[in-house]
């Protein structure tokens, strides 16, 4: 397959020429050069781009029924469920897309940490993906509020209160932040202005992400460099397309699953209360994909401190490519790492766990270790297990790790295979 | 730069680099402004309550900027407990004369002053108020004992305006 596209038509010769639009995008999507081990780990960048692009069309669509005031919100969406023809559709789409959009970003996030797909020379890539994140964690929350029940509220008002923790200036803050004294109507509307802003951002970063991808090209499990063009890599077309429309599809029917038969299954009940500024649920808990962090804020006794320590969970995590002072990528070449990534993420598990349970007594000791633990793996594990580790010895290429002794012995005289 | 003599251009590239750089960043505050609370929020600050209705052990709940306000009658009991208390044991001392004018009415603004929630009355540890989402217990003054909070349910400006009304704000 050549590298350059020859359009066949009149027309797109003329277009080309003058926009070489469609070259661009037939080298990213076709002949790119792709290692030829990638397993379904990989498929996760194209679920994601999927929900991406699900949630801004599902979104646009919202957006023309919801009204974003305090004293309507909540009608308008119950509007939506009722009286939009399909709105119910629409927004348990939207809403349960959310949902596996962090699913999705999770796994794509932990395959990264499992290969060291974040490692020379992908750094940037990964950086660029912890912007991602962060903005997928302010449009999500952002998102959530929306509906004006009593869990949108509530954690809109716990969420800006965080601002409120630093010294000095943190009431002028907040009550910038709620344009009032509490939260009302003026942070609904600006919440739903930059909402709908946000996805088109993480959007530009996207092509970003790819475009950063596509100068090393893909890492892939055994986390050794390839050779473009060598017989280590395949065509991304037709090769990885069908596979990652395969993981699409099962991805789909998962989704399917959530809208069709469980909508409500990840949401809470509460947030069909109409939202209430005189009072505070029992027990307030954010999206089951905020647990993990959630749990960090609780673990420590002071507000500032909580709050420092929150954000500093998921700032650590641009940093990885320098805390991590191996120089092997892959986990199974790492017989120590591998052990402590699933510990890692059995703990990160752990502590969504803990997110959800009301903070006393044991729940907020284990919670403390839980947290403690997530830290001790950046910040000492990681740096420490690239001096004392001793690796097992890589593979010379993609080949090798797959081959019969006879084919090796085949390889090593010189034989064509 | 500095073997090199100042002319006449880098004169002129610094003070326009200057007085654009002053034009932008006084550009830039209306556009941060207009997110602080606006005229008709303002307006909204001050709240009238009438205190007849409410007997003692009672307690309202009333509005204010958006924001609940706790008002109890307190028992006798409930006030010998706040002033009972050794400043010394308080992570935000605070005597009880300071935080009522009259040691019968307490008002205070009812949010938890760690995230926010509004705190659940005559329950926790200390018969006071507790806060249901991360378990802050106040006294019957209002004042924080235990948990994340930092400091005490704050207390809003409040006049009698005579023996049966108050003003907030």
């Amino acid at each position: 397959m050549s590298d350059n596209y020859v359009p066949k038509s009149a027309v797109g010769k003329w277009f080309n020429e003058r926009l070489p639009l469609l070259d661009l995008i037939y080298g990213h999507l076709m002949p790119y050069p792709t290692p030829k081990n990638l397993n379904y780990f990989w498929t996760f960048g194209g679920i994601l781009t999927f929900c991406l692009v699900t949630q801004i069309i599902t979104g646009l669509v919202l957006a023309m029924h919801y009204v974003a005031d305090a004293d309507l919100a909540f009608a308008s969406v119950e509007h939506i469920m009722r009286d939009v023809n399909y709105g119910w559709l629409l927004r348990y789409i939207h809403a349960n897309g959310a949902s596996l959009f962090f699913m999705a970003v999770y796994i794509h996030m932990a395959r990264s940490m499992f290969y060291g797909s974040y490692k020379e020379p992908r750094e940037l890539i990964w950086i660029i993906g912890v912007f991602i994140f962060l903005l997928m964690i302010a449009t999500a929350f952002m998102g959530y509020v929306l509906p004006w029940g009593q869990m949108s509220f509530w954690g809109a008002t716990v969420i800006t209160n965080l601002f409120s923790a630093i010294p000095i200036v943190g009431e002028s803050v907040t009550n910038w932040l709620w344009g009032g004294y509490a939260v009302g109507s003026p942070l609904l509307t600006r919440f739903f202005t930059l909402h709908y802003l946000m996805p088109f951002l993480i959007f530009a970063l996207v092509i970003l992400h790819v475009w950063a991808l596509h100068v090393p090209g893909n890492n892939n499990p055994e986390g050794i460099d390839v050779v473009k063009g060598s017989q280590d890599t395949v065509p991304f077309h037709p090769h990885y397309v069908v596979k990652d429309l395969f993981a699409l599809v099962v991805f789909l029917i998962i989704f399917a699953g959530f809208v069709f038969f469980v909508p409500n299954l990840l949401g809470h009940t509460d947030n069909y209360i109409q939202a209430n500024p005189l009072q505070t649920p029992e027990h307030i808990v954010p999206e089951w994909y905020f647990l993990p962090f959630y749990a960090i804020l609780r673990a420590v006794p002071d507000k500032l401190g909580g709050v420092i320590l929150m954000v500093s969970a998921i700032a650590i995590l641009a940093f990885l490519p320098w805390l991590d002072t191996s120089k092997v990528r892959s986990a199974k070449y790492r017989p120590l790492y591998k052990q402590f990534v699933w510990l890692f993420f059995a703990n990160t598990i752990f502590l969504g766990y803990l997110g959800a349970q009301v903070a006393d007594g044991l729940f907020l000791i284990m919670g403390r270790i839980a947290t403690v633990y997530y830290f001790a793996h950046f910040i000492v594990i990681l740096p420490l297990l690239g001096y004392i580790e001793k690796t097992k010895p890589l593979p010379k290429s993609l080949s090798e790790p797959v081959l019969t002794k006879e084919e090796k012995e085949m390889l090593a005289s010189g034989a064509t295979t | 730069m500095s073997d090199k003599p100042v002319t006449r251009r880098n004169f002129l590239y610094i003070t326009t680099g200057t007085f654009t750089a002053a034009g932008a960043a006084s550009l830039v505050w209306p556009f941060v402004d207009q997110m602080n609370p606006d005229a008709s929020v303002k307006a909204l600050a001050s709240t009238e309550v009438d205190l007849r209705p409410i007997a003692p052990g009672q307690s309202i709940t009333v509005l204010w900027r958006g924001k609940p306000v706790f008002i109890r009658r307190r028992t006798t009991e409930e006030i010998s407990e706040a002033k009972a208390v050794s400043l010394d044991e308080l992570p935000d001392p605070q005597d009880d004369a300071a935080r009522a004018k009259n040691p019968e009415w307490l008002v205070m603004v009812g949010i938890c002053t760690h995230l926010g929630c509004i705190p659940l009355g005559q329950k926790g540890e200390y018969n006071g108020w507790f806060c249901p989402c991360h378990g802050s217990h106040y006294d019957t003054s209002g004042r924080i004992r235990k948990g994340p909070a930092p400091t005490n349910l704050e207390i809003p400006d409040y006049v009698f305006l005579n023996d049966n009304t108050i003003k907030i704000g």
